[in-house]
Order: C-alpha cells, then structure tokens, then sequence
C-alpha cells in the first residue's frame, strides 16, 4: 500500500460570520478559489498533476450549491481536467475531504489530490439546505431528534460538566487563541483574503475576544433553556433517551460554543512519488483516518467512539499521541474526550479553538488539521491525532505523523 | 332496503339528508357511503340542480364511522386470506372519492369552471367524518344547539381524521391552527368552533335551512373551487422547507414527540401524513393521508384503544352489567352524607345532571362549606366561559346543604361518603336508613373498606352498595360499583341508572380487599418505592413508567395519596393478614420518609419531590440519593418498565381469578379511566394480549426469578401461554383459551 503525505496545508482568516463581518462580500467561490491558488502558487505546482479537488461544503444551496467543488475549481483557473468533488459530513467535512483524498492516495487511485471545504455561513445561513432528520415526524420521533444545542447540554448534564467548567474552558479557548496570534504560530498556514484588485481584506481571525474571562461570560443566558424547557419542549425529547435525567442542564450559549464563521482551508496530499515528480518534500505521513456513527441524539459524543476506532485500527493507545486537536463545537463535547481518555488539556487544542475562531462548518476539519500540523513542528512533536464531533450522531478522525 | 341518505330537489337545491333508520345518531357504515356518493352524483348531474345542502334529519350530524365496520372489514379479510391492509386502504381511498367528488363539485379540473356549491347545515353535534364531510363542502354552517360540539376527536381513541379531514384542515388553517383540533381532539362548540376556523357561520337552530339556501342562492361558481385546487396555493404557515414552516414543523414533532412520550401511534403518524402531505398537491396528500391512516388501523394499539376507549366504554355505559328484568330506576332525589371533597364532589355531578341533591354534615356551618367548594369550581368555569351564570345558579340551587337527616325523607339514594370510620360509617347508616323510604338504595363511598362488613350497620344489606368514585369526582370518569355478599339487583340497577345519569362509567365488581382499582394501582406504587430502596435512580423510575404511558410516576403518585396513606395501609394489611403478609422493603422507605424525615407527600409539601411555598411540584428530593444511594448498576429502561406495569397487570389478572373482575372489559376500562393504566394498550388485558401471553409469562419469570414471586404468573396466564390463547378474540376471530 502507497502512503498518503501532507505537502501543504493553507486556511483563510476566519471572518465574522454575520452581515458587518469582513467576509461578508466576499463569494463562496472566490474564497475557495483563492486558497486553491495558495496552494498552487506556493506549491508552484501544476494544475494538471492534481488527480481532484475534494472539497467540504455543509450547506450546498445557492451559491455554494451545483457541486461546488468543479466551480471552485474552474473558477481558479486550474486545468479543466481536474473534476472536483463536492462532500458533505457535516462539521467533519474538511477533515473527511483529506481523508478521502489519503484513502484514495493509499489504494493507488489517484497520486495527488488537494482537499478541503469552505462555509459562508453569513452568507448561507446553517439548515437552509433542509434537514430531513428534525423535520419529517418519522424520523426526528425515530432518532430522538434535538438540536445540537440540547445535545451538547445533554453532554454536559450526563458527564457532570458545570456551568462554570464549560466557561472555564471557553475562558482558556480565548486565551490560547489570542497568544498563539501574538506569537505567529498560524503564519506559516494563514492565506489573507484579497479582492479582485489584490487588496487585501481579512488577515486575520476576527471573531476572537481576547479578556474573555468567567465574569463576561457568567452574564450570558444559556441558548438553549427555552427550546429545551418551554416551546417546543425538546428536554422531554432529551429525557425520553436517557430516561434516568430528570433535568437537562442548560450550560451552553455562545461564548462557550463555536462561533459562526466564513472561512475555508486546503490541503495538498499525494504520495511520496507524487511529490516527488513536482518537486514536493511531505511534511507529515496520514497513518489512519476513521469515521463511525454515534447515538443521533446526544450527537456530539463521535470524537470518543472515533478515537477509540481509529487507535484500535492502527495498533495505536491513546498515549502515543503528543498532541490532539479536538474541534470545539462546545466546551463539553471538547471535556468530554479529556475525560473519557483522561488526555491533559495541555495536550489538546494548544493554540485555541472554534469557540475563540469560529467554525465555518465544511473547512473545519482541514482548518484544524493543518494547525495541528503547524504546532506538532513548532513544538516538535512526532504524532498528532485530529477529531471532530458531527451532526445527526458521527465522528471523524485522522492521526498524521512527522516524517 | 331503508334509505340512510335521502335526496330532494326543490327550486334549484338539492338536499342530501342523512337519518340512519332506527339509530338516534347518525353513523356511517358501507352502505351510507354508497348511498351518499349516489346521491352526490345526482345532483352533480341533474342540470336542474344549482346548488347542494348535505345535512341531517335528526337533531345531531353524526357520531362519527361506525367502528365496527373497520373491525369487520379486518375480520373479513383476514378470513378470505386477503390483506387486510389492502382491504382497509381500498375502502379508505373509496371514502376520499366520494369526498373529493363533493369538493370538486363537477367542476372541470382544468379550467375550475362549472362546479356546483356544496353546504353543509349541521344541525347539532358533528364528530368524526361528519365533519369531514363537511370539511369536502364549499361552506360549513351549524345551529348554535345547545350541548352541541364539532370536531375530530378521532386522535382521543388512538386514530387520527383518515378521509381528508387530517389533510382539508391543515389546508385550511395551517399546521399550527389546526393542531387543536387534530392533535388535541378538542371538539367546541359551534361558537368555538368557528372561531377556531373549523366552520364558518353560526345561526340560530330554526335558520339553519334558511341560511344554507341563502348562501347557495348568491354563490358564485368559484366558490366551489378550494383554494388547494387553484394554481400557486400555499399552506398557510408554510410548507416544512420554507422559512417560517421549518420551525413549525421542526417543533411540531419534539413536541408531539415529548407530550404524548412517544407511544400514541396515530399522533406520530399523522404529523407524517401532514408533513409528507405538504410536500405535493392535494390528491397525492389525501392518498398518503390514506396510507398512514391504515398503518394505524393495522396496529394493534389502534384496535386496543378503539375496543376499549370506545366499543367497551359504550357497552359498559349502556349497562352492559345490569340486570335486565329491573325497570328504569333513575335517582329523583339523592342524599349526600358527608360535605368533604368527595361528598361535595357527588352532590356536584349529581346536580349537573339535574337530580336534586341533600347534602348532609354534622353542623350546618359544615354543609355549607360543602356547598361553597361547589360554588368555586363552577365559579371558575363560569370565568372560563365553559358554562354562563344562568347554569351556575341552576347547578347550585339544587343543592340543599343540611345537618338535618329528615330532609333525606324523599331520597330513593343515599350516598355516604365520611371518613374512613367503620364506627362512623355505621352511626350515619342507621341515622339515614331511620328516616328513607323502603326501596330507597344506600350506597357508600369507600376506598378501602369492605363493602360486606360495613353492611352489618345496615338494617337491609341487599339494598346496600358500594359507590366509588374517583378523586376530582367531577374530573374523574369511573365509579366503581362494589356489590356487597347481600347486595340484591335492585341496589346494582340504581347505582347503574345513577352513574348512567351523571355520565359516568360504571364498572361492576365483587368486594374483596381494595376492590379492582386501589387493588392494582398499590403494587405499582410499591413497586416504585422499592426500586428507591435497591438504588434505581428515581428519575429513571418515574421516566420509565411515564414513558409506558403513565400520566404520572409511582412516586408522584405516592406523593399525591400521601405517603403516610401509603405506610397506614401497609401497616393495615400487615395486621390483616399477619404471617401472610409479604414484606417489602418498600415498607421501610415509606416509615423512613414519613417518621423520620416527615415527608408525607404532597400535603406537606414534601414528599419524594420537593415543593416551593406554593405547592408546585419543583423535582425529585435530592435527599434521596443519601437515604438511598444509587446502584453501581443502572438497570435498563425495559426491566423498570416491565416490573412497574406487570405489578398492575397481574394484580388485574389475580382480581378476575379471584371473581373480583367479572368481565374484562371492565378490567380494562376501568384501568384506564381509574388510574389513567397505559391508554395506548386499551388496558391491563389488552397490554398482556399485545404482548402475547408466552412472551408475558417470560417475562413475568425472568421477573420472578430476579425480583420475588410477586411476578409469578397466575395460572390464567400460564394456561393461555400453553395453549396460544389470548384474553380476547383475536382479529381473525380465535377465541380465549
């Protein structure tokens, strides 16, 4: 079996993902393009010798509709035989991109690929696609189906995380975020939106609230409570599956949860010969990448079951792994995989988060992995394991080591 | 062959009357459906006719489908080796035909032209497919009859409106206005209902022709046309992929999904027919409405709910346990011993149902005080609007609060209801029974007390009775008749013509210790308890059994007995039966929260739920974890379940053994209006033939084997398990072992 390197990976700032936010004129299309050219100008690569574009999008409607992937590609200019593949898993699609595209690579299908997504979601809000699952009676009633928001007080209810530990690790998520920007640990990825003139528009992740502290966050309602408690009542829903709550705890708002983002990110993959041909060295190995299925209700749980696959598949145990990015969709989906393989938060998420950046949901995965990679240099570390947790009850995973 | 509809054309306007021969209500059967789509042919294409009003002969619209015609159909299919889905489905679409034919009016499907108006003058009370019917016409006016409701409460007995009703309303009001009447069941009043939008014009009684005729007389051809059936129609509220439907639908599901925990059928399935209906135009909606709708006729909880809610319910009310030789016996005049809650509570329905009531206690300040809580709960439904000042004073006035017992002179019954005092009980007795006539009834209103011994004070047992009612009296349906060894028929023929008449449903039974219901409602209580006591978190106990279809837990229900009810009686039967007794560590619970903790319940607000200052119920005592810390091992949700339901269904089972049940349609209706036993299973009888009883006594031996002989199963069960037999006939006509 061939293996599958990483060459490069780029990511955008992430912009606020709302109407005043510096994202907010620019396309989806033109934001993939421009990281699809990073990776080409970098890279000086051509075009012709990537065999697809994988690219993640969660909600292909409108301008991110009609198989986004062939128009970013075409839309960057890149040899018209490069197809592209539009995927969907929800929030693990960047991550599931690459691990497509380093499947592929392994089982000779294919030498070089570029994977990644993007997400405009102030521009395409979340659901607009539809979303069978909480709408058609059968299954939402089948699945037990709440919105994320109660799964991820389910975690917190079910687990034992308080208000005040979810809000602490948010706290810390700012903080990281915000050193690791003084420091430059994201230079060596970051790719400055640009207009159709070079101008430059975004260069840096303006979602983060550095001083974030427990005071500031302890004044925010929880999102969740009146959903879950009063109209519709998704709480009942909750218990019906885990019938020994009493209560849901509603801990979660949006100072400990993700923060809605345009972003996207791309990553160059291919095997050693690969790279080789074009002149590449690889800078990390995908020793294994996984993906399973979760309780659709409580959701968010998929980077435990994942991890616990992914480890087992690859002969590996949990500390084998020096450094871990575990995507913050919320503080206790993060919690919750500290506590199930009693990992150090000094190993995890070291430079910050979604709840500091924001998570543009289809460049997520690809975002995380390559600042995992980044840091895993920086701080010269030899394994790094990437997870995320994904709607409708599923998780995904990749391990890479340095080479 | 007798006409069921009946077509006249005068000046223009036909009119389609429905008078089923020799019935005072109107239902539908196959025959009618024939008849009516006739008809609708008829007018469609006699030229001469320009309009159409479908109405009744007799003072009400409709009762609804006759049921049995569903069953039967089943029956028959399955019979000739058919599929009775596909039977069902073919009679359901041919019932949407007629339906539809009235909506489309002989209109032209391309051009909307040419259609003739269809009203619809309902007379009195319409439910079911009478108003579905009317839901097919262009325009819906009722009488405003007094005592008249309209609706679809099909949803209340485990169906949901299944000939375009679930469809047409939905059209009409959108998901969120029509989610009363479909999800709900509510049936108002005209005046209701045409605010809710179900109908559309309300008149006086002696107009309702005139109005009709008037309406068709200015009625435009395109009022024949349904919004639906004219181009670029939108669901009002939103169809589930839009903007504001998204939500709707969304929350509709989780909310339907939580309130009804899960287990009603026909709620779920019909959000589906409502949900993919609203996908694609009418005619594809009203067949998928189709669909769905047989998928719950097929399912067992359908047929046990429609038998019990409706079939044995009916049966039951019409006296099926009364001796047939005894004439009419209705109460005129009833004596009340005791003003308290319950003796309020029976003056109250009494006088609702126009019986002039004696309400009797030690003082008069006492029997005011009875009268008073009389007064507040209709003070407060006159403040609902429910009923006008008029109905109020007419209710109060017959009530006479007394201490004097000659006043009971005239009364053919008396009810007593004092405290559980057999000394009590047995002075107020003999005082009544010194002044009633000779054929006069004497009923008693206890919970617990041995009808036969409480006789003794009695100078004529055989026209003494046991009458219980059920805590609210006016809220709660069931009384439960306790014959006495001595009772005679006469006393079982008046308490039946009695509960007949304040609309109630009587269930007969034999005396024995608890009667039926407090009987199997005490070993689910203590089967709650006592899984406290072994360390099952008790929010998966009261989860478990509310997800079973219990309107509340064990330990809410404990709580609102009160706890020290629950430790008297214990400590009661342990003296009754002395070695006997089998012991539970349920016992210790309840003496631990009661003598040390002083928690009795509810009525000190605290219990094994903590209250605030007002009352309100604000979650499970979290004190309990200390006294009884949760187990290492968390049984599965299924194990709670099976041991809070078998504890009742068994106990149901010994009660028929043991000649306490006689009928098990009592046993089940009983169950359900009683303690609210699992509506969705049609009853303890019903749920053991769900499970089928070789499964149940699987069941009840793993049960056995892990937690006591109490689930051992009784020997009626064990029997049908060997021979395949069942409590009732099967659908395809196998009988009881």
């Amino acid at each position: 079996m061939t293996d599958a390197y990483i060459f490069d990976a780029v990511r955008s700032p992430r912009g606020r993902g709302k109407k005043d936010g510096s994202l907010h004129e620019v396309t989806a299309l033109s934001l993939s393009a421009q990281m699809l050219n990073a990776i080409r100008d970098r890279n000086d690569l051509d075009t012709a010798q990537v065999e697809d574009v994988i690219w993640g999008c969660v909600t292909p409607v409108g301008e991110q509709g009609g198989e986004i992937a062939r128009s970013a590609v075409l839309y960057a200019g890149w040899d018209e035989r490069v197809p592209g593949l539009h995927i969907n898993r929800f929030c693990a699609s960047g991550l599931e991109a690459v691990n497509l595209a380093a499947n592929q690579v392994r089982a000779g299908a294919g030498a070089l690929y570029v994977a990644g997504g993007v997400e405009m979601m102030g521009r395409v809000p979340m659901g607009s696609d539809g979303f069978a699952i909480g709408v058609d009676p059968y299954l939402a009633m089948k699945t037990y189906f709440v919105p994320q928001g109660i799964s991820a007080d389910i975690i917190a209810t079910e687990y034992g995380f308080s208000r005040d530990d979810v809000d602490t690790y948010a706290v810390e998520s700012q903080r990281r975020a915000a050193a690791a920007w003084e420091e430059g640990r994201f230079a060596r990825s970051i790719v400055p939106v640009r207009d159709v003139n070079g101008i430059e528009i975004l260069a840096r992740d303006e979602y983060m609230r550095p001083g974030t502290d427990m005071q500031s966050l302890g004044g925010l309602k929880p999102s969740f409570k009146d959903m879950g408690e009063n109209m519709p009542g998704f709480d009942a829903v909750a218990i019906l599956k885990y019938p020994h709550l009493e209560h849901i705890e509603h801990v979660h708002h949006a100072g400990n949860s993700s923060g809605i983002v345009d972003g996207a990110a791309a990553v160059l993959v291919g095997s050693r010969e690969a790279g080789e041909r074009v002149g590449l060295k690889p800078r990390a190995r995908i020793r294994a990448t996984a993906k399973i299925g979760t309780d659709p209700t409580i959701m968010l749980t998929g980077p435990v079951p994942a991890t616990e696959k992914i480890l087992r598949e690859s002969g590996m145990e949990i500390g084998d792994i020096d450094l871990f990015e575990v995507n913050e969709a919320f503080s206790a989906v993060v919690l919750r995989f500290m506590q199930a393989f009693d990992v150090d938060h000094g190993r995890l998420n070291v430079n910050g988060g979604a709840i500091a950046m924001g998570h543009p949901l289809g460049a997520t995965g690809a975002m995380i992995l390559g600042t995992l990679l980044d840091e895993m240099e920086r701080a010269d570390k030899a394994t790094g394991l990437a997870t995320l947790c994904v709607a409708s009850g599923m998780g995904s995973a990749t391990i890479i080591e340095r080479v | 062959m007798s006409e069921i509809f009946r077509l006249s054309v005068d000046d223009g306007i036909a009119t389609i009357t429905w008078d089923l021969p020799g019935a005072s209500m109107n239902v539908l059967n196959e025959q009618g459906i024939r008849e009516l789509d006739a008809h609708v042919d008829s007018a469609i294409t006699d030229p001469s006719v320009k309009g159409v009003i479908i109405t009744s002969a007799k003072p009400d619209f409709a009762g609804g489908m006759d049921l049995n015609v569903l069953a039967k159909m089943k029956a028959e299919a399955a019979a000739t080796g058919g599929d009775p889905a596909a039977r069902i489905f073919g009679f359901v679409m041919q019932l949407h035909g007629v339906l539809r034919k009235i909506e489309r009016a002989g209109a032209d499907p391309k051009t909307n032209k040419g259609g003739k108006p269809f009203v619809w003058a309902c007379p009195g009370t319409s439910m079911g497919i009478g108003t579905e019917i009317g839901l097919a016409c262009h325009r819906r006016i009722a009488a405003d009859a007094p005592r008249a409701k309209i609706g679809l409460p099909e949803i209340l007995v485990g169906l949901f409106p299944g000939a375009g009703g679930t469809t047409r309303l939905v059209r009409m009001l959108g998901l969120m206005g029509a989610s009363e009447f479909l999800l709900q069941g509510k049936t108002p009043a005209p005046k209701r209902a045409k605010a809710g939008g179900l109908i559309d014009d309300v008149v006086e009684p002696q107009d309702l022709m005139k109005a009709a005729r008037a309406w068709l007389r200015d009625a435009t051809e395109s009022e024949a046309v349904k919004p639906w059936d004219r181009k670029g129609f939108k669901i009002p509220g939103g169809a589930p992929y839009t903007v504001e439907g998204f939500q709707m639908f969304l929350g509709a599901a989780a909310m339907t999904h939580g309130k009804t925990q899960g287990v009603y059928l026909a709620a779920r399935a019909m959000l589906s027919a409502v949900y993919e209906g609203a996908l694609v135009p009418f005619d594809t909606a009203i067949r998928i409405e189709a669909r769905w709708f047989t998928h719950v006729l097929m399912n067992p909880s359908s047929e046990a709910m429609i038998r019990s809610l409706f079939l044995s319910k009916q049966a039951l009310e019409k006296g099926a346990a009364r001796p047939a030789d005894l004439p009419d016996m209705k109460v005129q005049r009833l004596g009340v011993l005791g003003a308290g809650m319950m003796g309020a509570g029976i003056a109250h329905v009494a006088a609702e149902a126009g019986i002039d009531v004696v309400l009797i206690d030690r003082d008069q300040a006492s029997a005011d005080k009875g009268r008073d809580g009389v007064a507040a709960i209709l003070d407060a439904a006159v403040k609902q609007k429910r009923i006008d000042e008029a109905r109020r004073d007419e209710i109060l006035d017959r009530i006479l609060p007394t201490p004097d017992y000659s006043k009971l002179a005239k009364c053919d019954l008396v009810v007593e209801a004092v405290f559980e005092d057999p000394g009590l009980k047995a002075k107020v007795t003999k005082m009544a029974e010194n002044v009633l006539g000779p054929d006069a009834i004497f009923a008693t209103n206890t919970s617990t007390l041995p009808i036969s011994d409480l006789a003794r004070a009695s100078a004529r047992p055989e026209h003494y009775i046991g009458l219980h009612f059920f805590s609210p009296v006016h809220k709660m349906n069931l009384v439960e008749i306790i014959k006495g060894r001595e009772t005679g028929p006469e006393a079982i023929a008046k308490a039946l013509d009695f509960v007949r008449q304040i609309r109630k449903t009587p269930i007969v039974v034999n005396d024995a210790r608890f009667f039926y219901a407090n009987r199997c409602i005490l070993p689910y209580v203590n089967e709650g308890v006592r899984m406290v006591a072994e360390g099952v978190e008790p929010a998966l106990i009261e989860n478990a059994a509310r997800q079973m279809g219990m309107p509340v837990g064990p330990l809410q229900l404990s709580d609102e007995v009160s706890l020290e009810l629950g430790l008297k009686i214990a400590q009661a039967t342990k003296a009754a039966l002395g070695e006997a007794y089998p012991k539970s560590p349920a016992d210790e619970v309840l003496r631990a929260m009661v003598e040390d903790k002083g928690r009795l319940g509810r009525k000190n607000g605290k219990g094994f739920y903590a209250y605030d200052e007002r009352g309100k119920r604000i979650g499970l005592w979290p004190g309990l974890a200390e006294l009884w810390p949760h187990a290492a091992a968390r049984p599965a949700l299924e194990e709670v379940q099976n041991r809070l339901m078998m504890a009742q269904a068994l106990e149901a089972v010994r009660a028929l053994e043991d000649g306490v049940l006689t009928d098990i349609r009592e046993g089940d209706v009983g169950a359900i209006l009683g303690w609210g036993f699992a509506p969705w299973s049609g009853g303890p009888f019903g749920w053991l033939d769900m499970l089928g009883a070789a499964h149940a006594v699987g069941i009840c031996e793993r049960l056995a084997a892990r937690h006591g002989p109490r689930f051992a199963p009784p020997k009626t069960l064990r029997k049908m398990a060997e021979a395949g037999g069942r409590f009732y006939p099967s659908p395809s006509g196998r009988r009881a072992a």
